[in-house]
């Protein structure tokens, strides 16, 4: 399985060296041989399990409850302009 | 060549709390970042709660828009990174929405299919600007986590002013239903077509589309299509196919421009979301939903056309906000003790522009009555009528200045007929006076 | 004075007799932890929790009883708590303060627990060894050289080596269980939905379950029945009744029916910790437990199915951390991390989904309908908790796929959202063995029964 390692690191936005991008072709391919056993495991008709409580329809009520302040909100950045988050412009 | 358009839109509501926290969702015009907490902020380990009222909302919309409503439901996540996301994913529906296959008739009678309409969450909002001789984006996250539906269409449409009249259709039932105030300037409602054009003889889909975005009224929507159409028009006359793109719609130029051209189709990786439990209806729920949904604006048209005898002019102008509506069949309702007619209370609220909230329909009978038995006229005419039949009928003048009264009901009738209007005698009566004198 | 040899009960009952303050015992254990050469601890709360100390004392003379009042614990970095430092070992959370702290936290402070540090662990809880911490190794307490396991290594190594009385942590593949059994301590794996997520830096969501770690099993049935419980924030908590834990301690084994799968017991499995598991169970047997050989049969596809779903989660879990709103930028993840974004963000990508995610998504019900079928036969199920000893500190770090077949016995009761409980079994080459018991969802109490016994075994 030859994996696009340059695509995937563009959509999982990560930046990538390029030792990086060499070392995990490596290794990812051998992880998905490994993985791709589960070829051999007969799932026809079987239902998907993506959650493992049997829960369903948990919803809340819609009341309002208390926000962060403004200034909890923005604690953990430095990077603030007029109580706003401030990044590099993005298109 | 001929046009191929589909549509999404995008509908805010109006619910108190957000889509899956307890933050207020009334977040319009408030200070920046004032409104959110671990859940919509996206801070670590926080998890999200689904509202209940928002997915019954999202459903009642649905039914409303005549959609299959599945027993089985389930929020995805949508997996992309932007820096208004705060989760690097929003939580959507991808699979399995809430509603499917429904649609909505247009006035030309055509119908337009409705693809899906699904739960999802906002965004929060970016600001670009200036700071410190730097080019920055400011990111407000106090919309981020507002529960939005999304109504998806099929590629109905071959025309811009179908577009706008299914808009407005959808608006008129949105605000129907209650859900959201639906109002496009404050962006409750957002609207992106695709369009693409068919060329001579092509029956399948163009193997092209073009979004417009950046569309924040009914008029600029028509415009932008029309242009769209045009702009492709010749460029597939010349043999050329258009960019696959999104464009935006820049209404000082009248025109739409390229924003990002889709170097490959977009991968967002949608699985089902973790943290939210699967909605599962029983039918008794979906009727008990079924039963919140209000008499629909076709409904009520078509009822107030056969009820009340009047117009289907007058009815659609009527039945176009809830508010008209029922102010309408409140004052049809106490006219009734009065001998007001629909149609006289139809033909005054329309024609007189009430101003319905400062006006109680009593109030608005009240006026009815006591206009309707004398109509206004100036008295400028009065006195030049009566001036007139005072002239013409010498014998009649005569006789009711010796005393006698029936002289007086030919001068007044006399006058009527000229008038052709139905006056409040005293007024002539009062004017014949002061012109013997 | 050290305090290390008494329980969480015996702590108690000296706080109520006078013979002992809680602050002298948090001191003691202060100063082990700055003795200690382990690089269990991120973050050591000394003054917060001298204070709470102070407090807790004050609350005693005064009468208050709380369940784990002045009793210090740890909590793995990846538990936010408010106002101090959560990293969850990586540098691109290396400045976080949390605004808000975990329900769990919450719980235990209000139970009057003392929160005396924050402890290493691999990052993002991405490992088996407890080596992937961008604050360094922790290493093992009883062999120089040697992992503790992963990846809540520095949980398990701060009770294990006394330097306080019980540590939370979170188990996604085995990350409680794991380490406990390389340590030598009582680890315990809940049930999926029965202790709450919420402010608990999230792994792979479906399968994150909160647990920890004690050196007795009536001390976990004790830190179980103030975590256990459903949360208004964690729509994956469920309603069931918390059950009394403690009632279960002192229950006759007998007729208790024991399942041991033939499938955990093949030729990967070392010969010693086989043994040791086979003698154990035969003094269980002794005590009347009926002993029954049985079939998971898809548990060969347990591993693939779980490095599928696990990594797709996480690459969506660790999409948040941008940079923006708190933490540095995701160049810092470090290579476990991206591995593992890079794998998830694979197996769901346009294409690959059905092959992948869907597939194993189908794996996974045939796994968890293995158990079902087992416990329709059998009460518990015993297994190796690792199908090795612990190993050499850097020995597997150049291999990331003998590093994930680690797991190969702990992924499955992640799978099926059922809970584990390791116990120590004893030294083999001066290394500790754990065992695993298993039971059906909720069925903790009767897991700290059999584990009672193993304790009790006197093996």
């Amino acid at each position: 399985m030859k994996i696009n390692v340059k695509h995937v690191a563009k959509l999982a936005n990560l930046p990538l060296s390029d030792e990086e991008e060499k070392k995990f072709e490596k290794q990812l391919s051998e992880i998905l041989t490994y993985i791709e056993q589960l070829n051999s495991v007969d799932t026809k008709n079987v239902e998907i399990t993506s959650q493992i409580t049997g829960l369903e329809n948990i919803s809340r009520d819609d009341k309002t409850s208390p926000s962060l302040p403004q200034d909890e909100a923005l604690f953990n950045t430095k990077s603030i302009h007029n109580g706003m988050f401030k990044v590099k412009k993005v298109l | 060549m001929k046009p191929v358009i589909g549509l999404e839109v995008h509908v805010e509501l109006k619910t108190k709390s957000k889509m899956f926290c307890g933050c207020s969702a009334d977040y319009f015009g408030q200070k920046p970042n004032t409104h959110t907490c671990p859940v919509c902020l996206g801070l670590p380990g926080a998890l999200p709660i689904p509202n209940k009222t928002a997915v019954e909302w999202c459903v009642i919309l649905g039914m409303a828009l005549n959609c299959n409503i599945p027993l089985f439901s389930k929020f995805d996540r949508k997996n992309y990174f932007y820096p208004d996301l705060s989760k690097g994913y929003q939580i959507s529906q991808y699979d399995e929405p809430f509603c499917l296959a429904g649609n909505i008739k247009l006035n030309t009678g055509k119908t337009i299919g409705i693809t899906r309409v699904h739960m999802e969450e906002d965004t929060g909002k970016l600001i670009h600007g200036n700071v410190d001789g730097e080019e920055v984006t400011l990111i407000d996250f106090n919309r981020s986590g507002v529960p939005l539906i999304e109504i998806v269409t099929e590629p109905d449409f071959d025309n811009a002013k179908d577009v706008v009249d299914y808009l407005k259709k959808l608006q008129q039932i949105v605000r129907y239903l209650e859900i959201s105030n639906a109002d496009m300037e404050k962006g409750d409602m957002r609207l992106e077509p695709n369009i693409s054009l068919r060329i001579p003889g092509q029956t399948d889909l163009p193997n092209y589309k073009v979004e417009v975005k950046n569309i924040n009224s009914f008029r600029f929507v028509e415009k932008a299509i029309d242009f769209e159409i045009k702009r492709q028009t010749e460029i597939l006359e010349k043999k050329a196919t258009p960019l696959q793109e999104t464009r935006g719609w820049n209404e000082a130029k009248q025109k739409t421009v390229s924003q990002r051209v889709k170097e490959e189709a977009s991968d967002y990786r949608y699985f089902p979301d973790p943290d939210i439990p699967p909605i599962r209806w029983s039918r008794d729920q979906l009727a008990e939903l079924k039963k919140q949904i209000p008499e629909l604006p076709i409904a009520k048209k078509g009822r107030f056309i056969s009820e009340f005898q009047i117009s289907e002019y007058d009815s659609e102008i009527l039945t176009r906000a809830i508010e008209s509506a029922d102010y309408f069949e409140e004052a049809v309702r106490i006219g009734k003790d009065h001998n007001v007619s629909p149609k006289s209370l139809a033909n005054y609220i329309i024609n007189k522009k009430i101003n319905l909230e400062n006006t109680l329909p009593a109030e608005l009978i009240k006026a009815i009555i006591s206009t309707s038995s004398y109509a206004t006229i100036d008295n400028d005419k009065i006195s030049k009528v009566v001036g007139e039949v005072l002239a013409q009928s010498p014998q009649a003048t005569n006789d009711y200045k010796a005393g006698k009264t029936q002289a007086l009901q030919f001068l007044i009738g006399k006058t009527m007929s000229i008038l052709k209007q139905k006056i409040d005698t005293r007024i002539i009566i009062e004017e014949i006076n002061k012109q013997l004198k | 004075m050290n305090y290390s040899a008494y329980s969480i009960k015996g702590l108690r009952d000296g706080f109520k007799k006078r013979q002992f303050s809680s602050e002298w015992v948090v001191k003691d254990c202060l100063s082990d932890i700055k003795d200690n050469k382990l690089n269990a601890f991120i973050t050591v709360c000394e003054k917060e929790a001298l204070e709470k100390a102070k407090e807790a004392d004050k609350k005693i003379k005064d009468g208050v009883d709380l369940p784990l009042l002045g009793i210090p614990i740890s909590i793995k970095d990846i538990y936010l708590t408010k106002g101090i430092r959560t990293t969850a070992a990586s540098k691109v959370l290396d400045n976080y303060i949390p605004q808000y702290s975990a329900t769990v936290v919450e719980k235990l402070e209000d139970a009057g627990a003392i929160i005396i540090g924050k402890t290493n662990c691999d990052a993002w809880a991405h490992g088996s060894s407890g080596e992937n911490s961008d604050y360094g190794s922790t290493e093992n307490p009883y062999l120089e050289g040697y992992v503790p396991g992963g990846s809540s290594s520095g949980s398990a190594v701060s009770v294990a080596d006394n330097m306080c009385f019980a540590s939370m942590g979170t188990d996604t593949g085995g990350s409680i269980r794991l380490p406990a059994s390389f340590c030598n301590v009582v680890g315990l794996k809940p049930t999926y939905g029965r202790v709450s997520r919420y402010g608990i830096i999230a792994m792979a969501s479906s399968l994150d379950s909160i647990g920890h770690f004690t050196r007795y099993v009536e001390e976990s049935a004790l830190i179980l029945s103030i975590t256990a419980g459903r949360d208004m924030n964690d729509a994956t908590t469920t309603n069931e009744k918390v059950d009394d834990y403690e009632s279960y301690l002192r229950k006759d084994i007998k007729g208790v029916k024991i399942g041991l799968p033939k499938e955990y017991f093949t030729e990967g499995l070392d010969r010693k910790i086989k043994e040791g598991i086979e003698k154990e169970v035969k003094s269980l047997e002794k005590r009347g437990a009926k002993i029954e050989i049985i079939s998971l049969p898809n548990t060969k596809h347990a591993n693939a199915c779980y490095y599928i779903i696990q990594p797709a989660e996480v690459s969506s879990n660790l999409g948040r951390y941008d940079g923006i709103r708190y933490g540095n930028g995701r160049d810092l993840f470090g290579e476990e991390a991206k591995r593992r974004i890079m794998l998830g963000t694979y197996v769901l990508s346009s294409g690959y989904y059905d092959a992948y995610y869907k597939k194993a998504m189908q794996a996974r019900t045939l796994i968890k309908k293995d158990f079902d079928d087992a416990f329709k036969e059998v009460d518990v199920i015993i297994t190796p908790v690792s199908p090795t000893l612990p190993w050499k500190l850097g020995e597997k770090t150049s291999d990331p796929l003998a590093m994930y077949l680690s797991d190969i016995y702990t992924v499955t009761a992640n799978l099926a959202g059922i809970p584990g409980l390791s116990v120590p079994i004893g030294l083999i080459d001066d290394l500790p063995v754990g065992m695993q018991i298993l039971g059906p969802h909720f069925s903790e109490g009767r897991l700290f029964q059999v584990g009672q016994a193993v304790e009790d075994s006197g093996l």
